[in-house]
């Protein structure tokens, strides 16, 4: 395990060194350092608490089309009413549930298809894995927004359901040819070779073995994949092409487009839905910041300053 | 030469897989969205084309392999079927309209982002642990999951309605004739500047955080200490040492930074009314022109895919290591 190049504090303190410690301990490690995925957590936290206890935060339905429409905010209507006279604020907290389960179904449905065809071609070899490499490098450089956008439009206003599924589908190449890379390094590696030796079947090297040194990288994809999945169904409900009558921040944000309300000034129906989808993403690759740290030390922030001499190199 | 003929081999291969997964598409839904489609249109349309949309969308007892040669060598000849959005004119004139506004808009932002992200990320890689360095980072990825359209909107919003320093919509002034006049030139860059910049903000970010990354890789590397070691500048260390090196890594994702950029425009022309080929995709979808649809499908994919083309060669220039083939 390398530690930062050049740093003294290996030397001086051994427990910095990563081999002998259990993993919750050098996360915590570097939470104590980095107070960034800390904040990465309460934004997502925050978020999802808003959603799942809806109810609680807003007396009002969603749907319901029973205020005066474009009102701007009031003590009655937090975030104001759209133009069919529907409660922002509610369609805000509702929304959140449809966004945020499309977001991380797609997620981990892409990274479990990340994992599957990045890592045992990969660990397989032979023909599968350049086959799997070829098809792999063709899904990243095709387009991904337009290729969902005309499957999208080919199945009929499509519900939450579908979408997760297709953007999941259009969306694990990145991952599985990151995977794939760290499963070709690591099954070079001389603890790999050495259970081999030991006579440990195939599978049982896979998942017992180098599974667990690419954990970090899994989350990592995980993360991105979700942040990247809440963006395209935002996108493509923006477009229209989801099912409208879904309350969803991308449906909210398709109808603000439709009504209007960019020539009306109604800036509280415009803000809220697209501000939350990129705090959400914000949160997400903030908490990304230390998975990053756990997989790659040199990027682990060092407190103790160092003399001046250092500057740029070890640092 | 063997790099740039597997590269170009790997070409082929994409342009032929984007084509073929074009073809397959509606053949592959349950129950032809074709056929809704062609019902909706059938007063309007002549007896030709009516035929022809059949033909072009599977709806015929021809087997599959002769529906899919007689559409590769349609594909070949350019002959991409009529639009039913702008009934009887042609996909391929649509295209032909719209792309040079695409590729301007989408050109000249993303080589202002890269530059611009690049040149971030070395400077805070540098200056790690300072101030700028927890700012700069935080804000890019901040505005790395920023949706295009909406900071689009926000930007439109704010400098286009409130305070009216910039158009509302359109890539020219009405009042104008496209000309090659200096009133024509500025008029097109006073209107490309606010979706330009919603683009640049919203994918500097990853530019900055990858360099950022590859850039504190590199300086950890001993040829950088040996070279602080003999005392150079810093600027010589941080430019023609570790930067030039840092770069390398950064441009490989290249071909899929860019499908997202274009991704992105798309989203970005719609909110400006821009009209290049993202606006007329709203339309197609929107009216379920689906040979329109599948005609921007496959100029976005063709383009995306022959940029990050010369891009590899290029890149195989300036990095032996990638030329991986020629050392065995």
């Amino acid at each position: 395990m390398s530690t930062p190049l050049g740093s003294s504090m290996t030397t001086s303190q051994p427990t910095y060194t990563p081999k002998h410690q259990p993993r919750w301990q050098v996360w915590m490690d570097i939470v104590q350092r980095d107070k960034r995925p800390v904040w990465g957590l309460a934004i997502l936290l925050f978020f999802v608490g808003l959603a799942v206890f809806a109810p609680i935060f807003t007396p009002y339905s969603p749907t319901a089309t029973a205020f005066t429409p474009m009102m701007g905010p009031s003590a009655r209507h937090w975030l104001g009413t759209t133009a069919s006279g529907q409660d922002v604020w509610s369609q805000f907290l509702y929304g959140g549930r449809i966004s945020l389960s499309v977001g991380f179904a797609s997620g981990f449905i892409a990274t479990v298809l990340a994992v599957a065809l990045g890592m045992l071609p990969a660990y397989l070899g032979g023909w599968v894995d350049t086959l799997m490499a070829t098809v792999t490098n063709i899904m990243l450089v095709i387009p991904g927004l337009p290729l969902l956008i005309v499957i999208t439009a080919y199945v009929h206003q499509a519900g939450p359901l579908t979408i997760a599924v297709v953007i999941a589908l259009t969306g694990w190449a990145w991952g599985a040819r990151i995977l794939r890379s760290q499963t070709l390094t690591l099954s070079r590696r001389d603890f790999v070779s050495a259970s081999r030796l030991a006579g440990e079947s195939r599978w049982r090297v896979l998942v017992a073995e180098i599974l667990p040194n690419m954990l970090s990288l899994v989350v990592a994809n995980l993360v991105f994949a979700t942040i990247g999945a809440i963006l395209a169904e935002a996108s493509l409900e923006f477009l229209g092409l989801g099912n409208p009558s879904a309350v969803t921040w991308g449906t909210m944000l398709f109808w603000a487009n439709s009504g209007g309300a960019l020539l009306s000034g109604a800036w509280w129906w415009i803000v809220p839905p697209g501000l939350a989808i990129a705090l959400v993403g914000l949160g997400l690759a903030l908490v990304n910041f230390g998975v990053d740290q756990l997989s790659n030390p040199r990027l682990r922030l060092n407190r103790v300053r160092l003399p001046k001499a250092d500057k740029g190199v070890t640092r | 030469m063997r790099f740039v003929g597997q590269r170009l081999g790997f070409l082929v291969l994409s342009l032929w897989a984007a084509a073929t997964i074009n073809f397959v598409l509606p053949r592959l839904m349950p129950g032809n969205p074709a056929v809704l489609m062609i019902g909706r249109f059938k007063g309007q349309l002549s007896a030709r084309a009516l035929h022809a949309l059949k033909l072009q969308f599977g709806i015929t007892h021809q087997p599959l392999w002769h529906q899919y040669l007689i559409y590769l060598g349609n594909l070949v000849h350019g002959n991409w079927g009529l639009s039913l959005t702008y009934y009887p004119v042609p996909v391929s004139r649509i295209i032909a309209e719209s792309l040079p506004w695409t590729l301007g808009l989408v050109g000249v932002s993303t080589v202002l982002s890269v530059l611009i992200g690049l040149a971030l990320g070395v400077y805070t890689a540098w200056h790690r642990g300072s101030a700028w360095d927890s700012i700069l980072p935080t804000m890019a990825t901040f505005t790395a999951a920023i949706p295009y359209f909406w900071l689009g909107t926000l930007l439109l919003f704010v400098l286009g309605y409130l305070w009216h320093w910039f158009p509302l919509a359109h890539s020219y002034s009405t009042s104008l004739t496209p000309s090659l006049t200096w009133a024509f030139i500025l008029s097109m860059l006073y209107h490309a500047l606010l979706p330009a910049l919603t683009i640049v903000v919203s994918s500097m970010g990853g530019w900055l955080l990858g360099m950022r990354n590859n850039m504190i890789q590199t300086l950890g590397e001993d040829y950088v200490m040996f070279g602080e070691a003999r005392g150079l500048s810093d600027r010589r260390l941080m430019v023609h040492y570790a930067a030039r090196n840092a770069i390398l890594p950064s441009m490989t994702g290249f071909g899929m930074a860019m499908g997202f950029v274009v991704g992105g425009a798309l989203l970005t022309e719609i909110v400006f009314s821009y009209p290049g080929v993202g606006y007329q995709l709203l339309a197609a979808v929107q009216n379920e022109d689906y040979p329109l649809m599948q005609g921007i499908f496959l100029i976005i994919a063709f383009s995306v895919l022959m940029t990050n083309f010369f891009v590899e060669i290029l890149y195989g220039r300036l990095d032996p290591r990638t030329r991986g083939g020629d050392a065995q």
